[in-house]
């Protein structure tokens, strides 16, 4: 049987550590140099900060999905800086491209475990130089040792942006501020679920105790203003919850709102997307063990709907399990099922404390950008619900009117906001107007790469 | 934009070549880091007329830091690993 994993992060190394068990030596494709997936993600060598100071409380977590990575890579056929740019589903075949080489993966069953990335929502000034995703900020942390800047203020909502602000201060960065579009009051409401959860919770509340303690300038329930500089950022501007503006000098900013699976190839690969309310975001349809309507495509982890690594590794896991039952094997799944879904009740929690704040992507000035791509205005987009002809109805026809989505990353980055915007100038609910439909390649790929060479 | 170095600062120095001017940079860097922590400011222009870029996701996913490295082509800094000696063209 023939079988591939896309992605070698939590959910990837779980699912290819039950496939070898079982005998199966799947192809093993990841687009970074190394597995691990962004949140264990490791610095390339010649590093040598420990566990402990990369990954925190994560680390004992880091370093034994590492060792299992590790383990699984010389028994599975394992492919680092391979990029999947498709998927055929009726033919059972991906399609890479590894150091300028195009290659085909023919497969039986895939599980694709393609993680996720930072939701944002566009500020005005917010393509200045200067400006990461709160994962970039992370990234550019942990797996290279800088900070995004020396003065750096975090704008956003979600565990993410005190996890951030915590390690920048940590490792010797100003940080600014910390600036939450979260009132205070969501997250207090959310408290009880959240305790229910692992350590998450606990720890959350160390990280922002531990800047408050340190005398960092925390605002909650803030309204961004702007990014503001020229040709690179010197400050933030805000409006607090009372309505009186803000500001604060600094040299970068770090934005997100959570994280949005990036499910390309399972949109490619035919699966069909619901809009899940709690999480406010499009995810491809599974069940609990990670099957798909889709014949012999199995997803887990962050791509298949937001629960973060925990979850990832035991979706993992269970997908391989899933796709060994459907070959007919018997397996063992009660306890893994068991804690997937206690896992679940405490994620229902933590998106009620962060709710993603479409207010303020509907609320953009029409001259601010949503577009990094192509520079595409918020007015632009807006426009798109006057015509020419057929009037936007929908974000694929504002699409086809205005590129909104058709740079070259395809949507991933305004995607979310400018659903919200569309739908906020329509009067509907965001699920109503739709989500843009992924197209191949689902990165950019040379147009002169050399041809097809099969791999079984 | 300027990266600051605030951890693992004892690593090999590289040097690459930006436009014809001299980036010290560390191995390990991508390209990235060693440009914009080596003073290079920016990574590209906007093609579409509003301004300098110097990346956003930095894991691959935005598109927003292509640069050119001479015998390589376009390539995304962010996933690059900088090497001894590279030559590189903004955007």
């Amino acid at each position: 049987m023939k079988v591939a994993v896309v992605g070698a992060g939590p959910a990837g190394v779980r699912a290819v550590e039950a496939l070898l068990a079982a005998g199966i030596r799947p192809v093993w494709i990841d687009e970074a140099m190394d597995g691990g997936g962004r949140i264990y993600q490791r610095p390339p060598t010649g590093m040598r900060r420990d566990a402990r100071t990369l990954y925190g409380f994560e680390a004992a977590r880091a370093t034994a999905l590492h060792a299992a990575l590790d383990a699984a890579k010389p028994r599975a056929d394992w492919r680092p800086e391979t990029l999947a740019w498709n998927i055929r589903p009726g033919r059972q075949q991906l399609h890479t491209l590894s150091a300028g080489t195009h290659g085909v993966v023919e497969y039986d069953a895939a599980i694709l475990c393609t993680g996720a990335m930072d939701r944002v929502v566009p500020v005005k000034g917010w393509t200045l130089p200067g400006v990461t995703t709160m994962g970039g900020a992370q990234i550019a942390l942990k797996s290279q040792g800088c900070g995004i800047g020396q003065r750096v203020a975090f704008l956003g909502s979600g565990p993410l942006l005190w996890l951030v602000a915590y390690q920048y201060a940590k490792a010797g960065a100003q940080v600014a501020a910390v600036l939450d579009t979260t009132p205070f009051a969501a997250k207090a409401a959310a408290a009880p679920g959240m305790l229910r959860g692992p350590a998450t919770f606990a720890k959350g509340l160390y990280y922002i105790g531990w800047l408050r303690a340190h005398g960092v300038r925390i605002a909650e329930g803030v309204t961004p203003l702007a990014i503001e500089g020229e040709g690179s950022v010197s400050g933030i501007r805000w409006r607090d919850a009372k309505g009186a503006e803000h500001h604060a000098d600094c040299d970068a900013v770090g934005i997100g709102w959570g994280l949005k699976p990036e499910a390309q190839l399972a949109d490619l690969a035919g699966v069909p997307f619901n809009f899940d309310a709690l999480q406010h975001n499009w995810v491809p349809r599974r069940d609990a063990a990670g099957r798909t309507p889709v014949g012999g495509i199995y997803l887990a982890g962050d791509g298949s709907g937001i629960g973060g690594a925990e979850v990832a590794e035991l979706a993992g896991a269970r997908a391989a399990l899933a796709l060994l039952e459907d070959a007919g094997r018997k397996v063992e799944t009660a306890a893994l099922d068991r804690r997937l879904e206690k896992l679940a009740r405490f994620r229902s929690a933590l998106e009620k404390a962060f709710p993603f704040p479409a207010h303020l992507a509907a609320g953009l000035p029409d001259d601010a950008i949503f577009c990094r791509c192509e520079n595409l205005t918020v007015g632009e987009l807006r426009a798109t619900t006057a015509g020419p002809q057929i009037p936007a109805p929908e974000v694929n026809r504002a699409k086809a009117i205005s590129r909104a989505g058709m740079g070259r990353c395809q949507g991933r980055v305004c995607g979310a906001a400018a659903a919200e915007i569309l739908a906020a100038r329509l009067g509907c609910g965001v699920a109503e107007v739709g989500r843009l439909r992924g197209q191949a390649p689902v990165k950019p790929i040379p147009l002169t790469a050399p041809p097809l060479v099969t791999t079984p | 934009m300027k990266l600051a170095r605030l951890r693992d600062t004892d690593r090999p120095p590289l040097h690459l070549e930006l436009e014809g001017r001299a980036i010290a940079a560390m191995e390990g860097d991508t390209l990235l880091t060693a440009l914009l922590a080596g003073g290079a400011g920016h990574l590209r222009e906007s093609e579409f007329g509003d301004g300098a870029r110097a990346g956003f996701c930095l894991m691959g996913a935005c598109q927003d830091c292509w640069v050119s490295v001479e015998g390589l082509g376009r390539v995304r800094a962010c996933a690059t690993l900088a090497k001894d000696g590279m030559k590189v063209r903004r955007g």
